[in-house]
């Protein structure tokens, strides 16, 4: 059943404009907003939290219409992408200030925040204040304090992108954690892909205040709906598997396609070849490259001085080749080719 | 390696010099304060101190000022939070008339107070069966320090909250604070170290106001009122040991309260 409804939102911000944005949710669910910088995504969840004025539309949240309900009443968790915790507060009254807004017992209090703060891994940090934290501590105190008022709905605005690549990578994975546990419905801004598919359940592409696709992460990547998406997620090839470790090293399956890589994780992984790093040849390659494949090609784009071929083997590859290669090799659709690149070109995440 | 030296030569004579105009202007403010406190007798010093015209003049003083900054307080700080956080039409010429007192000649100021809150004045006659008058009188000498003296507390202010990130408030709203509380609990905590700074610059100045104070009123007497008239009538001897005192006394204050200002973070 539907829990969180947005339907057809109007808002203007300054220059900014919300235009006709529709999105459904369900319970539970955890929804990444992908969109270039500059698409309104943070006006976008400060609208969902109450924060501007809306023009016309409606919002419902567990069937109550919350439109123009007051943002203290919402009962909608926040963090925004530089943390916004109060400087003149400790980590704990950080994280307790919900708490205390909405009147409950010191004692309980302290017990919620101590049970948050010890969930995140950040309890012994509590009687610091956030000016001398770490972006990873910031950002769990932030966490921690959107998520100990128990909210109906969680706004995530781009929380990871102030963090370095390291600390990224865990913070995300502790974030996927704590969903799993809280079941928290939310909503995660970001513009970063590899954040969307290792998060999301869905994905929803949004382009100057208004929603170009949603989907599974599989539907908007393999299957973009518009120019706009397509350009955005970019000719990449991209797919979902499981990692296994074989006498020959790592091997990545897909629909019985495997896919040799370099890497020491198990299990569920996506991995993704960019384009120009794909060999292709009408003979066959002998290479060292681990990565070897015959296929049919099936569609040939002409985009200026590059050429973007798809190779069906039957995974289908695109390779960007020039066009003198082209010419040379007179490359036709529906010919036999083959497609070769090393086990080091492939991104595991 | 020659170059990089005859460049930090430089560098060095540009900041030598600079030290030695800036060193002047500076000596040019301490020197003559010190020289009134040094030179003065001990023994004169004492007298003047309890003399009760004095000591009442100056308790007139820090007490009228302190209730213009009070006003002030109440009526400047919501509009500086206006000011740092909304936009509105008129809202430059808001900020300009913010800044009128420092350009309009302090006397003037006090004709003007004068023809509105004068006995004739529409402000004064309204004011009068309230059993307040202005003129000769501590509200006017209140009024008076306020009209001359708010811009600095109301552009501290304002400063103040600019200077504290709006999502902050928006953070705190999500967390079920009401405006009044997000204002309350964020926003003016962390403004408070620039509110506060302004109130002890306003208040300073309040209470060095002579110009519009003696055009409202010479009774009460003020103590740059009293000191002037002592000036006039008795000379530079009698003056001295007053200007001493004042000059101490204001000193002690700021310096007090800047020092409590300072430790607040």
């Amino acid at each position: 059943m539907t829990y969180l409804a947005i339907d057809s939102l109007q808002v203007s911000v300054d220059s900014f404009q919300l235009r006709n944005f529709s999105l459904v949710a369900n319970k539970g669910e955890y929804t990444i907003i992908l969109g270039p910088t500059g698409a309104g995504k943070t006006i976008l969840l400060e609208t969902i939290a109450g924060l501007h004025a809306v023009r016309s539309g409606r919002i419902v949240l567990e069937n109550e219409e919350i439109t123009h309900l007051a943002p203290e009443r919402r009962r909608i968790g926040f963090v925004y992408q530089d943390y916004m915790l109060f400087p003149h507060l400790s980590v704990a009254k950080n994280i307790g200030f919900g708490l205390r807004m909405r009147g409950d017992d010191r004692n309980v209090v302290t017990e919620k925040t101590v049970g948050i703060a010890t969930m995140l891994g950040i309890e012994h940090i509590l009687s610091r204040m956030p000016t001398g934290l770490s972006g990873g501590e910031k950002q769990r105190v932030a966490l921690a304090r959107a998520l100990v008022i128990e909210p109906r709905l969680l706004l995530l605005d781009e929380p990871l992108s102030a963090l370095d690549p390291e600390l990224r990578e865990s913070l995300q994975a502790e974030i996927s954690q704590v969903h799993d546990r809280l079941s928290t419905t939310t909503l995660h801004v970001t513009h970063d892909f590899e954040e969307a598919i290792s998060l999301g359940d869905r994905i929803a592409v949004i382009n100057e205040g208004g929603i170009e696709q949603v989907g599974t992460v599989d539907d908007v990547f393999r299957h973009p709906s518009s120019e706009f998406v397509a350009r955005f997620v970019g000719a990449r090839n991209l797919f979902g598997g499981v990692v296994e470790h074989g006498e020959g090293g790592s091997v990545l399956s897909h629909d019985g396609v495997k896919i040799a890589v370099v890497t020491d994780r198990g299990g569920p992984a996506h991995v993704s070849i960019r384009p120009e790093d794909i060999l292709i040849s009408r003979g066959e390659i002998h290479s060292s490259a681990r990565n070897s494949y015959r296929g049919k090609i099936t569609k040939i784009v002409d985009r200026g001085p590059l050429i973007y071929v798809t190779v069906c083997v039957p995974l289908p590859f695109v390779v960007i080749i020039t066009r003198r290669s082209l010419v040379e090799m007179a490359l036709e659709v529906g010919m036999e080719v083959y497609i070769v690149f090393k086990a080091s070109a492939v991104h595991l995440f | 390696m020659r170059t990089l030296s005859v460049h930090t030569l430089s560098v060095q004579w540009m900041r030598v010099s600079f030290f030695i105009l800036g060193g002047m202007l500076i000596l040019f403010i301490v020197w003559p304060l010190m020289q009134t406190v040094l030179s003065s007798n001990p023994q004169i010093l004492w007298e003047t101190l309890l003399d009760r015209e004095v000591l009442s003049s100056i308790a007139l003083t820090f007490y009228s000022s302190l209730i213009a900054t009070g006003i002030a307080f109440l009526t400047g700080v919501p509009l500086a939070y206006l000011l740092a956080r909304s936009t509105f039409p008129g809202k430059r010429l808001i900020e300009g008339i913010i800044d009128l007192p420092i350009v309009v000649p302090h006397s003037a100021v006090g004709i003007a107070l004068l023809m509105l809150f004068g006995r004739q004045g529409v402000l004064g006659r309204a004011f009068a069966p309230l059993g307040i008058k202005f003129v000769s009188a501590v509200p006017g000498i209140v009024i008076a320090m306020l009209f001359v003296s708010m811009t600095f507390l109301v552009n501290a202010a304002r400063d103040g909250f600019a200077s504290v990130d709006p999502r902050l408030e928006k953070v705190a709203r999500t967390l079920g604070a009401s405006q009044w509380k997000a204002l309350w609990r964020v926003s003016f905590p962390l403004a408070w170290r620039s509110i506060f700074s302004g109130m002890i610059l306003m208040w300073a100045r309040g209470l060095s106001e002579f110009g519009a104070v003696i055009i409202l009123s010479y009774h009460p007497t003020v103590a740059p009122v009293l000191l002037y008239t002592r000036f006039t009538s008795y000379g530079l001897d009698y003056a001295r040991p007053l200007a001493t005192i004042l000059i101490v006394s204001c000193l002690v204050v700021f310096v007090g309260l800047r020092m409590v200002a300072g430790r607040h973070r």
